[in-house]
Order: structure tokens, then C-alpha cells, then sequence
């Protein structure tokens, strides 16, 4: 049996008036690619900011390895291992691709003196590079990172995310705004990095393509609360889901 | 770190060195000066290498010389007694009493600073942009009228520094050397604090805060470190300063929020923030054009600073640095890709 790695319990999160998440249960699993898809202004989002400790959830419990975190801070929660990617892209558009890498290394791992040392060593300098070039941006490493495109810029926050060896990785709308020759290329080094580096991808997506392809299991959302859940098979058929989202998709 | 370059550093350390031989009637001037390179340095690890505009910074300049003055005082003498005196009673310390409370004295002001600095982090830190700016200037102007109703330390009235057991020469030679020194002890650390990961870190926090703590950056640790490191070279500053001067007063002397506080941020803007070399650039022109309307414009010597201040926040934001380097990025090691920008 697969270990939970994530695991939510009844989260309610309201903004005034306005119900963003209401009583959502659910488990992502270790090791796999988990799917969550759902219309605008369902609540993908809002889960994945209460996952990482953006603003407090209102009721309910989230679970990481068994720790609660819902009290927890972003940074106290990313240096467990647990780590996003946004929808409109963050980086450090005035660093370059390398330093934006250097930047982010695994900071759970450092120590007091370790603030102090020099900014690559051989051996993360190595990692960099060998990460720019799994996302195919070696060659632009010492480009100003605002200059690349924005599906460029997608691949460096990937990179950056990887750079920092989560356990899991959020990933809200990987393939918006890529270039549709891309997307094969992106899907290719989601696939590798759950695969082979062994990170569980937790991911919120709107191309079904996509998702359908690459998740082993899928929760769908609507109007906040949690519609369905199953594999690509059984979502894809769903009723519910077709009425609620598919259909007009 | 910035390695050594002869044709950059070697003609400051020699003028440096040889300044107060050749034109001895300045050595004041030029030790005001290195002063001002120090603020200006020291800011920008704030506000320009991490994006924390500090309106308050001279609170460590001050508080370095309150500390300094209180160790130096309280070592060979009462300091209830000392400031009641007025003056009036002579405390006289030997050569040994006055370098060894000169030493104990800045090593003070230099960490209770810093340590300062790290306490009022903690709260100040939660402020952001112009509040955090506002906050900060609320403190220092305060820490002024605190230190001016305290009797203790000389209230509104002041109290003298230990008089130097020399010449009046000997002690502007001695003080010229020290703020020389400091000057450029924070260059070089400020240059080696940049080439670490530290100085990424803040830079990334300058950037983007929200994204540096989505990668798990101890943000909270990382500016109260930052700010720490700045007040303690600030500390330093202020004992030295006030040990020039020899009297500590606390709106025009410890305090000068409109003044030193002030211009400490106008000669980074000037130069360039969040550039190693242009906070410099700025407190070396900023400094000399002051001198110069101080002493040929005397009566209009603010409004031509105020216009500097004008021209530089309306006209050009980035600085000297900053111009340069978006003029010649090449010669800053910036490699820009012509064909994306040109998208």
C-alpha cells in the first residue's frame, strides 16, 4: 500500500462572504503524480495556498508525512520539503539563470556558517548545471532571467524548484501559457522528475490532455467543495464531472 | 569577494594614507568623509542589496555613541557624577585610562548596536515599504527625544567625551586613521558579505520576499542579520564621530535624523543602491558638493542639495552604477540575449 503524504481533512477556508474551500478531504499519495482539476474559481488554488501555509485554513487539518502544518509558515513549511510553483511564473527576473538556481538550494540544509560560504561550491555549480540542462536552458545559464520567454521562464522555475530537492512539489498550471511544442517537452521532464528523482508531484492543471496522460489519480473540485475523485478513467466519466467542468471545457 | 585592483584601490588608499600630510587644513573634512562612505555603505546593505528602505539607520549612530561614551566614562569614573558635573569637575584620565576606554568603548557601541538592531527586528520586520521606512524614522527620531529628557547621560545638554591626552593635532591624525580604517573595513566586508550566499539571499528577498519564502528562505533571520550588520558598523561610526567632536548632544549631534539620517540614503540613490561601488561614488560627490555649497553658498547650501535629491529621484532613479550598468552591462559581466529583448 502507497504512504500518504499528504493528507487533508474537512479544510473550510472562506474570504468574507465568499466560500472557497468547504470541507475538502483528500490524499495525495507518496511518489506519484495526483491530478486537481476543476473550473475557475473553484478553490484549486486556495487548496494549494493553504497547503503551503499562505493564510490560515479556517477548520480541518493538512497533513504532511503525518506532521500537522496547518499552523505552520511558508518558509517552515517549504524547508520540510514541501514546495510550490506559481501560476504567473516568480522568479528573480534580475538574476541571472545561474544565481537564480544558487538561490535556491535546499535551505533546511543549511547551517549558521553555512550563510557565510562562498555562493557555489564545484559540486552545486555541477547541480546547476546539470538541472539547466534537464530543462534545456545550459545555454541561456547566464542570460538575464527577465529576458527569457515566459515558457523559458516556466522551465527555470521548475529547475529552481528541483534545485531545492522537495519531497513534493505543487505545481499550479505548469503548461499555461507554454507554447504548445513545449508542452510534450515539459510533460517529458514532469514524468522524469517524479520517475527518477523520486519527487511526488501534487499538480493543478487545465490542459486535460495533459493531466489525464500524467496523473495516476485525479481529484476534481467545483463551487469549493470536492466533486470527485478517481483515476483519469473514472473522472473523465463521471457525470458530475462532465456537468460541472468537462462539458464546457 | 572583490579581488585587489590597482588601478581602482591603490589611488584611494594612497590618497587615504596621504591626505591629512598633504592638506593637513581638511583632515576633518576627509574624515567626515570616509564617514559618510561608511553610512552610505552600510544603508545600502539595507536598502539597496535587500529592498528595506531604513529612514532610521542613524539610531545606531547614535546609539553607538551614547554606548561608547557611557563604557568610556563608566570605566575610570561615575557617570551620575561626571554628567552633573557639567564640566565643572576635571576628569582627567591618563593615556592608558583613554585608549583602553576608547577600545573597550567602540568594541561597545559596535555590538550593543548590532544587538540593538536585532531587537527591534523582530517587530520592525513585519512592516513592509513605506511603513517599514515610516517605522523606522519614527525610532530614531524618538531614540533623539528620549536620550534628550534622560538626565542620566546628560539629558538635552549633552555630555562631553573623555578628553584626548594629546595634541589637538595628534587626536585628528588618530581619528582621521580610524575613520579611514572603518571606512574601509565595511567596504571589504561588504564586498565579501556579497559574494556569499547571504548576500543572494538578500538580494532574492529584495526581489521577491513571497518567492524567497515559498523556496524556505529564513527571511526573518537573514534582514535581522542584515540590519545588525549595518548597526554595527553604524555603532562603530558614532563612537568615532563622537569622539571627534568630543561632545555628544542628542538632535544635532547623536541624532541628526534630517541630517546624516538623510543624506545617508541620498548618497546611495545618487551613486546607485544595491551596487557595491555606488553608494561610494555617492558619498564622495555628494560630500564634496556639500563642502563646496557649505562653504561658497552658505544661505543656499540646502536648496542645492534638495535639488540634487530632486533631480536624482525624478530623473534618475538607478543612480551613477546603475546608469553605467545598464548603459555597458558587458563591463559588469551582464550578458544580455538581444534577440529575447527584442521580442
Amino acid at each position: 500500500m502507497t504512504d500518504t503524504v499528504i493528507e487533508i481533512s474537512g479544510v473550510s477556508k472562506s474570504y468574507g462572504g465568499v466560500v472557497a474551500n468547504h470541507n475538502i478531504s483528500l490524499k495525495v499519495p507518496s511518489g506519484g503524480i495526483t491530478g486537481l482539476i476543476g473550473p475557475n474559481g473553484s478553490g484549486k488554488t486556495t487548496l494549494f495556498n493553504s497547503i503551503v501555509g499562505y493564510h490560515p485554513i479556517d477548520e480541518g487539518s493538512i497533513k504532511f508525512k503525518g506532521e500537522e502544518i496547518s499552523s505552520y509558515r511558508v518558509p517552515q513549511i517549504a524547508r520540510l520539503g514541501l514546495l510550490r510553483t506559481f501560476q504567473q511564473t516568480r522568479i528573480y527576473s534580475n538574476m541571472n539563470c545561474i544565481d537564480n538556481m544558487l538561490i535556491s538550494i535546499p535551505h533546511r540544509k543549511l547551517g549558521f556558517a553555512d550563510m557565510f560560504k562562498n555562493r557555489g561550491d564545484k559540486e552545486t555549480m555541477e547541480e546547476v548545471d546539470r538541472l539547466l540542462d534537464f530543462v534545456g536552458l545550459y545555454e541561456k545559464r547566464r542570460l538575464i532571467s527577465g529576458d527569457l520567454s515566459f515558457g523559458q521562464q516556466k522551465l527555470l522555475e521548475f529547475a529552481m524548484a528541483l534545485m531545492n530537492r522537495p519531497e513534493v512539489l505543487l505545481l499550479d498550471e505548469p503548461t499555461a501559457g507554454i507554447n504548445p511544442t513545449l508542452i510534450n517537452g515539459l510533460i517529458d521532464r514532469l514524468r522524469r522528475a517524479n520517475e527518477e528523482l523520486g519527487i511526488t508531484l501534487f499538480v493543478i492543471e487545465h490542459n486535460m490532455r495533459v493531466i489525464m496522460n500524467m496523473a495516476q489519480s485525479i481529484y476534481c473540485l467545483a463551487h469549493g467543495e470536492l466533486l470527485a475523485h478517481g483515476t483519469p478513467d473514472e473522472v473523465q466519466n463521471d457525470q458530475r464531472v462532465i456537468d460541472a467542468y468537462l462539458g464546457a471545457h | 569577494m572583490e579581488s585587489f585592483n590597482p588601478k581602482l584601490h591603490l589611488p584611494i588608499l594612497i590618497f587615504g594614507v596621504a591626505a591629512p600630510f598633504v592638506i593637513p587644513g581638511v583632515t576633518i573634512q576627509i574624515a567626515v568623509l570616509w564617514v559618510m562612505v561608511l553610512f552610505a555603505l552600510t544603508w545600502d546593505i539595507m536598502g539597496g542589496q535587500m529592498g528595506y528602505n531604513s529612514l532610521g539607520n542613524i539610531l545606531f549612530f547614535g546609539s553607538g555613541m551614547y554606548i561608547s561614551a557611557l563604557v568610556q566614562i563608566s570605566m575610570f569614573a561615575n557617570v551620575s557624577e561626571y554628567t552633573a558635573s557639567s564640566g565643572a569637575v576635571d576628569f582627567t584620565y591618563t593615556n592608558s585610562e583613554y585608549f583602553w576606554g576608547l577600545g573597550w568603548g567602540i568594541l561597545a557601541a559596535g555590538i550593543g548596536s548590532a544587538l540593538l538592531a536585532a531587537s527591534l527586528g523582530w517587530t520592525l520586520f513585519g512592516l513592509r515599504g513605506p511603513y517599514f521606512a515610516i517605522g523606522t524614522l519614527g525610532i530614531a527620531l524618538t531614540a533623539g527625544e528620549l536620550m534628550g529628557t534622560w538626565e542620566w547621560v546628560g539629558a538635552g545638554g549633552g555630555l562631553a567625551m573623555p578628553v584626548y591626552p594629546g595634541s589637538a593635532d595628534g587626536k585628528s591624525l588618530m581619528f582621521y586613521f580610524m575613520c579611514f580604517f572603518a571606512a574601509i573595513g565595511t567596504y571589504l566586508f561588504c564586498s565579501w558579505l556579497y559574494s556569499t550566499r547571504f548576500g543572494l539571499a538578500i538580494n532574492a528577498i529584495r526581489d521577491d520576499e513571497q518567492k524567497a519564502e515559498a523556496m524556505g528562505i529564513h527571511t526573518l533571520r537573514y534582514k535581522t542579520i542584515a540590519w545588525s550588520v549595518s548597526a554595527f558598523f553604524l555603532g562603530i561610526s558614532g563612537a568615532l564621530f563622537g569622539n571627534m567632536t568630543g561632545f555628544v548632544e542628542p538632535l544635532e549631534v547623536a541624532f541628526p535624523v534630517a541630517t546624516f539620517g538623510i543624506f545617508m540614503v541620498a548618497m546611495s540613490l545618487l551613486g546607485g543602491k544595491g551596487t557595491l561601488w555606488g553608494p561610494i561614488l555617492g558619498a564622495v560627490l555628494f560630500h564634496i558638493l556639500k563642502e563646496f555649497t557649505w562653504t561658497y553658498f552658505l544661505g543656499w547650501q540646502w536648496v542645492a542639495l534638495g535639488v540634487l535629491i530632486i533631480v536624482n529621484v525624478v530623473f534618475f532613479q538607478q543612480g551613477i552604477m546603475g546608469w553605467l550598468m545598464e548603459k555597458f552591462p558587458e563591463r559588469f559581466g551582464i550578458i544580455v540575449d538581444k534577440k529575447e529583448t527584442a521580442k
